[in-house]
């Protein structure tokens, strides 16, 4: 008789283990199996939340450890909302936001739509346009700044040699008004690719037939565009959409690398200031409701785009 | 409309999720709007009855 290797394995384990686990229910095994993610998910993202909940209502500085930490209640909370630099904090976001959103999901898209065609070297671009999203942000934040450089940097080359405009004659990184813009292009730059593949995705797993009936229908391309192509491929879009905007909420590491914030305060995003608070000025406690604040109003958008997500996969 | 108002007050998840998403995006453009202070300082507390208003209601019967 041939010895199969489970049987194997059966007559290797241990008889005492092998008669301990004989005595268990199904779901007792489960939760064997379960319980350590569990208890990993409690231990690293639940309780440092409840944490932090606790911390937002005190007044808890994480440099003098041994102060007695006293409970002032909402005020932290207060003084938050009450703050108009963090309000411009939040207009920076939110410019940051829907702008890297906008041009992500135009060039995105557009993109997938003309690398869904079939052409010689098809491959070979999607490879090259997917390049700038491997790379690290530490990396692309140091090479940007170079390119932004007035003096040596191709950027204000390039843009002189389209507008005629001298290329010293403005500064990308030191420009209160072109600041914005300069970490929005390079977020485009970096993450635009990202949008392309999922659009890409989307694209591919439309039907050939569909397209097919369209045209036995006489339906013009641009309606194929509209009534086909556009309403398969946006869960994908809405996808890509939720990925980038929570990504582009929380954007730390190319905005610190390319302007740290600066000039004066116009590019310190909402998670500048987080750590600014946090492990600059060391008010652990009202850093902690500043980063409810975020939460609570990452965890509602994010809720409210997954419903409408799954509305359009129910369609 | 007056779906809308029956579905409130039979508790039906769709007319009460729309109306949390609703508060939600109100609070994240109070958050976010550059125009005045008042509904910055109140757009947290908005978010927040948003946000537990719809964890609560998508366990509402749906019809």
């Amino acid at each position: 008789m041939i010895e199969k290797p489970l049987n194997r394995l059966a007559q290797a384990t241990p008889t005492p283990i092998a008669r301990r686990v004989k005595g268990l229910s199904d779901r007792a095994i489960a939760w064997i199996f379960v319980g350590p993610t569990i208890f990993l998910l409690l231990v690293i993202n639940i309780f440092p939340l409840i944490w932090t909940i606790n911390l937002s209502f005190t007044n808890f500085k994480a440099n003098r450890i041994g102060r007695e930490i006293e409970y002032i209640g909402l005020r932290n909370y207060e003084r938050i909302l009450g703050d108009s630099d963090i309000w411009l904090s939040m207009q920076a976001t939110a410019h940051f936001l829907f702008w890297t959103l906008f041009l992500q999901v135009i060039i995105g898209f557009t993109l997938a739509w003309l690398i869904n065609r079939k052409f010689r070297g098809n491959d070979l671009w999607t490879t090259i346009i997917v390049l700038p999203m491997m790379l690290s942000p530490a990396v692309v934040g140091n090479f940007w700044t170079f390119l932004y450089q007035p003096q040596i940097g191709l950027f204000n080359y390039v843009v002189a040699f389209f507008t005629g405009a001298d290329p010293s004659s403005f500064e990308m990184l030191g420009s209160v008004n072109l600041a914005p813009w300069a970490i929005v292009i390079v977020d485009t730059w970096m993450w635009t690719p990202f949008v392309m593949l999922i659009c890409l995705a989307g694209l591919r797993s439309i039907p050939n037939y569909i397209y097919e009936a369209a045209e036995v229908d006489r339906a013009s391309k641009l309606r194929q565009f509209f009534t086909i192509t556009i309403p398969m491929v946006l869960p994908f879009l809405m996808l890509a959409i939720l990925f980038r905007g929570i990504e582009n909420f929380k954007m730390f590491d190319l905005v610190v690398q390319l302007t740290g914030g600066g000039p004066g305060s116009t590019t310190e995003l909402a998670s500048i200031n987080l750590k600014r608070e946090a492990f600059e000025k060391w008010r652990t406690g009202y850093s902690s409701a500043f980063a409810i604040i975020l939460f609570v109003t990452v965890f509602g958008l994010a809720s409210i785009y997954v419903k409408a997500l799954n509305k359009v996969k129910e369609r | 409309m007056s779906d809308f108002f029956q579905g409130l007050i039979r508790f039906r998840r769709g007319p009460w999720e729309l109306l949390a998403t609703l508060l939600i995006a109100l609070g994240v453009f109070m958050l976010m709007q550059p125009f005045v202070m008042w509904a910055y300082t109140y757009s947290f507390i908005t978010t927040l009855i948003g946000t537990v208003m719809f964890i609560v209601v998508s366990h509402f019967p749906k019809d």
